[in-house]
């Protein structure tokens, strides 16, 4: 240990460490915009400058190591002079339009400026003439309200492995674009929009439907029905100003009945019928010899980036559509019929944690007869927005049932929404699929928590399955590099594109601290814990749709609905 | 000031004096002639140098160079051809020089293709043409021209202590056997064969010598550090990237003398124990590439680069990395980050190169002129080296001299020497009758020295108390017809278009200032109130921009950035206020403050300037009197220019 | 493309910091860098193509469109400044309504900026396929560009 003064105070320190996290560690917090928590500092901003003794400029906080005795001034009036204008310079380049902006009420170069007390313009920039890219259906970005931190090159190069963008040019004239600066759709985006997520700024946001959806549910001729995933009921009070880590699944119902949506269903419903179906599937593959591991396909990035990276193994990836998709299908199909209502009339919507699901829902593949199954995907952000706009008191409503016939659900649907829990429902029903027993404990421990790379071995039987679990795709890669060269010897993945699953995903309230995500999850697992019914299987509205119209898993309707096929991308890695 | 000559300034032999021109037996056993011949103390027969470096081609040596072999040819005239690097003097290239057998080489100047026929006419009549030549090469084994100053009193070379640059201009940089039989390689077989490293490294800590390319740092200080860091691979980077625009001094050397920079690298990556060694050199230096590889060959087939160096177990492989055209690889992190195939963008220091560098290894990067140092500091001793020099600043500099002054070129100079005396006496002064008015000194990292201070002795401490720096050895003199505004423009706009954009102070702030000087160099017509505001505003906040450049920028690059406004505010604040609230520009370059007026009464219509005009800007009919209309008037002068009755005015 | 397929052979198991001396071998090969040389690039050192798109547009020697038939290098360095070649530039941007980097729709003229050739004792200079032509003014230049046009186009109608 050793002891450093920082404004006037001492403090204590570790040998290597930065001053930035001596500091934080002592309750002195300096503003910074470049720093990312789990990566090597950058150095770019020069936000986080702070004065030293002896030391001839201002140092970089987030890169420096300290060193016994280091005497610091964290907000003296030069470091504040020094932050002030370097927020001012950022701000000579930006658009003046906060009132208009997607961003306005989290913009982090607001808040900054705000706090250094920016009160007047004292640069005038020279605006740069700046295209919009709104060529993808899941990402919108603005050039000219980039700041450059870097943040969002990191984070697709880092952490999810894909890389489609990076700085372009040099200088001022530096920009954040795709190779050739061509539009998100055709470079190797896989709109997972963890890049939305990281940016301080309105630079990227996401594409909304919502002015869309709006006017389906004035339209007298449609019949608006919403489904929403299993990371949306845990996240969604954060929006209202709760604590995270709260279920409301219940309110959210009756949110979505207020709004206006005639039908209001679980995609933890048909999470059930996808393990129902991808268990069977996993069965299958076991005793047939088909290609193995196999790897769960509801995270529509991650099925992309299978697509464009690694299409020799497409063959393994599940061919099980996402819950998401399958509950679209059946909607159109059967509840269309069971209720006399034409499909065509009918507008499905889903609530998604998830940047991806817009993407997903605009595949060809997911819209037989080329009309989609799903019309429109809004993220747990837009329905915050949807519903503060109908003047709806959130904190009021009392819970509400979802609807039948896809309102039931097991908490092994619910799992879904963390990384490891597509894995745990699917093992819990596979077991009983192949020996007819329970898995007990149902609880699959080493599956749990936000480690990016998990493993189990569960014994089926008398069968070791080996199955292993990624979130974050750079973690995916590193698997499929593993099993490519024979070092893992597995029979099932699960991988979610974003670090944590679907409770970090793309559409998520931005705060992502790991405290917060750990919370949500913890919502997920008590739910878990308490449940009657904890396996896919023994969902009896599942059950019913089975009987009813499905017949059997994998069998030929089940075939036709609720399963698709891949394709390679050949697109500029 | 110990600013001695203690050696002749175009010592006849060897580059190493001190040592006693000895050349180490395992070297001359291997040469295949003799060492007068190799030297050219002694020829057969006459011998013919072109100075072919790049700014000799320029000015058309290759045609030169075409015009003896064609001369020899059509007269039956056999003589040697050597193409040598440059000497220094480049405002006189095509410089030609002729060495009969027994005669002192004689050295002509301008000689373009055309002249050749001339001079070597009257050379092999033992006669000196009247004019163009420069001077005689003093050696005391060759009998003198009559009426022929000697070349080391030619107040261009007289003054100047050439250590770096002895063989510049001298020696064919193609042979190897050359550099040799000067003394080269010596030092590096000495110190291989009874040196230890750390005794190498202390006799460069003792010398005193800092790096040349602009830092300062203390070399053998540097070399020290990354000795003592633990790891099986080090790295030695020379830095020949020589980003300063009107720098040359890199090149010339490259060019003109490839061998000592290879020795001197092969000594710096013996004493930090680096196997391999990268010249990272600029693209636009073509011809300093080719030399530099054709170099590595031929110390490769000599053995002394390679594997197991004269039995020594010492190894080292030297690779050439292009530049790409970015000046901010010239900063050492952003160097190591584009050879290793990224964008050049610097990254925070600690951990220094020297600690972790290049793929994580120790590494050291010395400049070109640092590593040429080298072999005659560790052939002549510590003492030998820090004998001249001033108290701070050990040593020699060498110095692009362009610009307004008569003699633009190359020169070394002891640390210590005046700038007037670099300027008046060296450099002839300006031109054309002009006044004086500062030098720059830096490039876009410095700051221009006035004329109050032109005593100043050049050394690293004594030039910042007038906040300039040594930079890397570019000087640019302007005179009284340079406007310094313009000039603070130019280096801000320099900064800008080489900024890497990683660090918001350098990025946006260098913009910033730009878009202050370009408003105050901007015309009236072309302003809106708005903007008028913005520009008495501008000015306060140039101040201030300045000092958080300075202070939070990521590298050198930005933290120096500043230094020419703040360098010209200090010492010429009434041009800047001149142009500020007068909106006149003394020097009259800036276009926008300037008018072109045609006199009606001198102008005769006879249309030529309307016909040169490149901007349509002049209207007139025939006959008649022109006028210029401002507003497309784009300040180039070309109707000043063709103007055969000076009818246009610049007010 | 087979020329860039055998710069890559003479680059075997390249790892990234054989990144730029490809490009370089590339651009001189082809006289720019076209998408389909970055994707084969990519592909060899496996590396994303949006990452070698950033490495490239870093430097200022990467073209991404290809050379004109008369390539024209304009040094900007300090004493060519000094001199006025500040003139020089607009007068070529206007006279061929290009700006540097780019080629004229004709393909017979490219401009590239540099910062200093090096010839300083010249000032101002500048460089068309290699040859050098010192202490430029304005209407020399204007001159030599039209004298290259003609050139150019006598050339075309053959």
């Amino acid at each position: 240990m050793i002891t450093l003064h920082a404004n006037n105070r001492t403090i204590q320190a570790q040998e290597g460490e930065t001053i930035l996290s001596a500091l934080k560690r002592a309750g002195i917090s300096v503003p910074t915009l470049c720093h990312m928590e789990s990566l090597l500092p950058d150095g770019a901003c020069r936000l986080c400058v702070v004065e030293v003794e002896g030391q001839r400029g201002l140092i970089p906080s987030c890169s420096y190591p300290v060193s016994d005795g280091m005497k610091i001034q964290t907000h003296s009036p030069r470091a504040l002079r020094a932050r002030k204008t370097i927020v001012e310079l950022l701000l000579a380049n930006h658009p003046d339009d906060c009132l208009y902006c997607h961003r306005n009420d989290s913009c982090r170069l607001r808040a900054l400026a705000a706090e250094l007390g920016v009160q007047q313009r004292r640069f005038g920039g020279t605006p740069v003439d700046h295209k919009v890219d709104l060529s993808s259906p899941s990402i919108i970005r603005d050039p000219a309200k980039c700041i450059l931190c870097g943040k969002c090159v990191r984070v697709c190069e880092e952490i999810q492995g894909v890389s489609a963008i990076n700085f372009i040019n040099r200088g001022s004239k530096t920009v954040v674009g795709t190779a050739f600066n061509e539009g998100l759709n055709v470079s190797s985006c896989v709109n997972c929009g963890q890049c939305v997520m990281i940016c301080p700024t309105g630079a990227l946001v996401e594409r909304s439907q919502a002015e869309e959806i709006r006017a389906a549910l004035a339209d007298p001729e449609r019949i608006a029905v919403i489904q929403h995933a299993p990371a949306v009921s845990v996240t969604l009070a954060e929006e209202f100003g709760l604590k995270p880590g709260q279920d409301v699944a219940g309110i959210l119902n009756a949110a979505l009945r207020r709004l206006g949506f005639k039908r209001v269903f679980d995609t933890s419903f048909s999470a059930d019928l996808t393990i129902m179906e991808e268990a069977s599937e996993l069965a299958h593959r076991i005793r047939t010899g088909g290609p193995l591991p196999m790897f769960t396909s509801c995270s529509p990035a991650w099925v992309k980036f299978i697509e464009e990276f690694y299409p020799d193994f497409i063959d393994h990836v599940s061919t099980c559509k996402s819950p998401q998709q399958m509950l679209g299908a059946v909607i159109k199909s059967f509840y269309a019929s069971r209720t006399g209502i034409d499909p065509a009339r009918i507008y499905s919507v889903s609530v998604m944690p998830c940047l991806a699901k817009k993407f997903e829902a605009s595949r060809p593949e997911m819209a037989p007869d080329g009309r989609p199954d799903i019309d429109a995907v809004i993220t747990t952000r837009e329905l915050a927005a949807m519903i503060r706009m109908q003047g709806i008191d959130f904190n009021s409503l009392e819970p509400e049932e979802a609807d039948h016939p896809f309102g039931e659900r097991s908490s092994a649907g619910k799992l879904f929404g963390a990384t490891g829990g597509v894995m745990e429902a699917a093992l819990r029903t596979a077991h009983f699929l192949l020996t007819g027993r329970e898995l007990d404990p149902p609880k699959v421990t080493a599956l749990r928590g936000l480690t990016g790379i998990k493993t189990a071995t569960v014994r089926i039987g008398d069968l070791d399955v080996n199955v292993a679990v990624a979130s974050g795709l750079a973690n995916a890669r590193q698997i499929l590099d593993d099993i490519r060269s024979g070092e893992r010897q597995l029979h099932f993945v699960e991988i979610m594109s974003c670090p944590g699953g679907c409770i970090a995903g793309g559409g998520q309230p931005y705060q992502t601290d790991p405290d917060r995500l750990r919370a949500r999850m913890a919502a997920l697992y008590e739910i878990d814990r308490q449940a009657p019914v904890q396996t896919s299987h023994r969902n009896e509205e599942v059950a019913r749709l089975y009987e009813e119209f499905l017949g059997e898993p994998l069998g030929e309707r089940s075939h036709e609905l609720l399963h698709t096929h891949y394709h390679h991308r050949d697109v500029m890695q | 000031m110990k600013a001695t000559n203690s050696t002749p300034v175009f010592h006849p032999t060897v580059q190493t004096p001190a040592a006693g021109g000895a050349i180490a037996p395992w070297l001359a056993d291997r040469l295949n002639d003799s060492l007068p011949r190799l030297r050219r103390d002694l020829v057969a027969q006459p011998v013919v140098y072109v100075g072919a470096g790049t700014c000799g081609l320029g000015a058309g040596a290759k045609k030169t160079a075409q015009a003896v072999r064609d001369y020899c040819r059509e007269h039956q005239f056999t003589a040697d051809l050597v193409e040598v690097g440059c000497i220094g003097m480049c405002s006189a290239e095509p410089l030609l020089d002729v060495q009969m057998p027994g005669r002192t080489r004689i050295s002509f100047t301008h000689v373009t293709a055309d002249c050749v026929p001339a001079i070597l006419d009257a050379i092999r009549n033992d006669q000196i043409p009247e004019n163009g030549w420069l001077g005689q090469f003093r050696h005391p084994e060759h009998r003198p021209y009559a009426g022929v100053p000697f070349i080391d009193e030619h107040p261009f070379f007289a003054p100047q202590t050439r250590w770096v640059l002895a063989n510049c201009g001298r020696i064919d940089p193609t042979r190897i056997e050359e550099y040799i039989a000067r003394g080269g390689y010596t030092a590096l077989v000495q110190a291989l064969n009874c040196k230890t490293p750390v005794e190498v490294i202390t006799e460069v800590e003792l010398s005193g010598l800092r790096g040349r390319g602009g830092g300062g740092f203390p070399t053998g200080r540097k070399w020290r550090l990354a000795r003592q860091n633990e790891g099986s691979q080090k790295y030695l980077i020379c830095n020949a990237d020589e980003g300063d625009p009107g720098a040359f001094m890199d090149r010339a050397v490259i060019e003109g003398d490839p061998h000592r920079l290879l020795e001197g690298m092969a000594l710096a990556a013996y004493a930090i124990g680096a196997s391999k060694a990268y010249v990272y050199i600029r693209a636009e230096y073509p011809l300093a590439i080719e030399r530099l590889k054709r170099a590595i060959q031929q110390a490769e087939e000599w053995g002394l680069l390679g594997r197991n160096i004269l039995d020594s177990g010492f190894n080292l492989t030297v690779v050439i990395k292009q530049g790409a055209g970015a000046f901010v690889c010239g900063e050492e992190t952003a160097l190591i980050h584009s050879i290793e195939g990224k964008r050049g963008m610097p990254r925070p220091r600690p951990p220094y190169p020297a600690q972790s560098g290049l793929f994580g290894k120790p590494t050291v990067i010395n400049n070109v002129e640092t590593l040429a140092n080298i072999p005659p500091l560790v052939a002549n001793g510590a003492a030998w080296f820090n004998a001249v020099g001033t108290d701070s600043s050990k040593g020699t500099k060498v110095f692009a001299l362009s610009g307004k002054v008569t003699n633009t070129g190359l020169i070394e100079v002891a640390m210590g020497t005046s700038m007037r005396r670099i300027i008046f006496d060296l450099g002839g002064g300006t031109p054309g009758g002009k006044q004086y008015k500062a030098v720059q000194i830096g490039g876009p990292s410095g700051g221009c020295i006035p004329e109050q201070h032109l005593d100043i002795q050049v050394d690293y401490e004594s030039l910042k108390t007038v906040g300039a720096m040594m930079g890397s050895g570019g000087l640019v003199v302007m005179d009284e017809d340079t406007c310094m505004v313009d000039v603070a423009k130019f280096f801000m706009d320099f900064i800008q278009r080489e900024s890497c954009g990683k660090c918001i102070p350098c990025r946006e702030g260098t913009k910033r200032m730009l878009e202050i000087l370009e408003a105050i160099t901007r015309g009236r017509g072309q302003e809106t109130g708005n903007q008028t505001l913005e520009r008495f505003k501008g000015v306060m906040h140039l101040a201030e921009l300045a000092e958080v450049i300075r202070d939070t920028s990521l590298c050198g690059l930005g933290q120096t950035a500043p230094n020419p406004v703040i360098s010209t505010l200090r010492w010429f604040r009434h041009e800047y206020e001149s142009h500020i609230f007068d909106r006149r520009c003394p020097s009259k370059v800036c276009s926008g403050l300037l008018e072109y007026r045609i006199d009606a009464e001198r102008c005769k219509g006879c249309t030529l300037c309307a016909k040169k005009c490149p901007a349509g800007a002049i209207m007139g009919v025939a006959k008649s009197p022109h006028y210029v209309i401002n507003d497309k008037c784009i300040g180039c002068g070309t109707c000043v220019e063709v103007c055969r009755f000076q009818a246009v005015a610049v007010v | 493309m087979n020329d860039v397929d055998s710069i890559l052979r003479s680059f075997p198991d390249a790892k990234r910091d054989s990144l730029i001396p490809i490009l370089q071998a590339v651009q001189e090969s082809q006289g720019f860098l076209s998408r389909e040389a970055v994707v084969r690039i990519s592909r060899h050192l496996k590396m994303p193509a949006s990452k070698i798109y950033g490495v490239a547009t870093f430097y200022n020697q990467f073209r991404f469109q290809a050379k004109g038939r008369y390539h024209i290098m304009l040094c900007r360095g300090t004493a060519c400044h000094v001199k006025g070649s500040a003139k020089l530039q607009e007068i070529i941007c206007k006279q061929l309504k290009i700006q540097p980097g780019q080629t004229t729709r004709d393909g017979f003229f490219s401009l590239e900026v540099v910062a200093c050739i090096g010839a300083c004792g010249l000032a101002p200079v500048i460089s068309i396929n290699g040859e050098f032509y010192s202490s430029m003014t304005p209407d020399k230049v204007s001159a030599l560009l039209d004298n290259f046009k003609q050139k150019a186009t006598s050339h075309e109608g053959n």
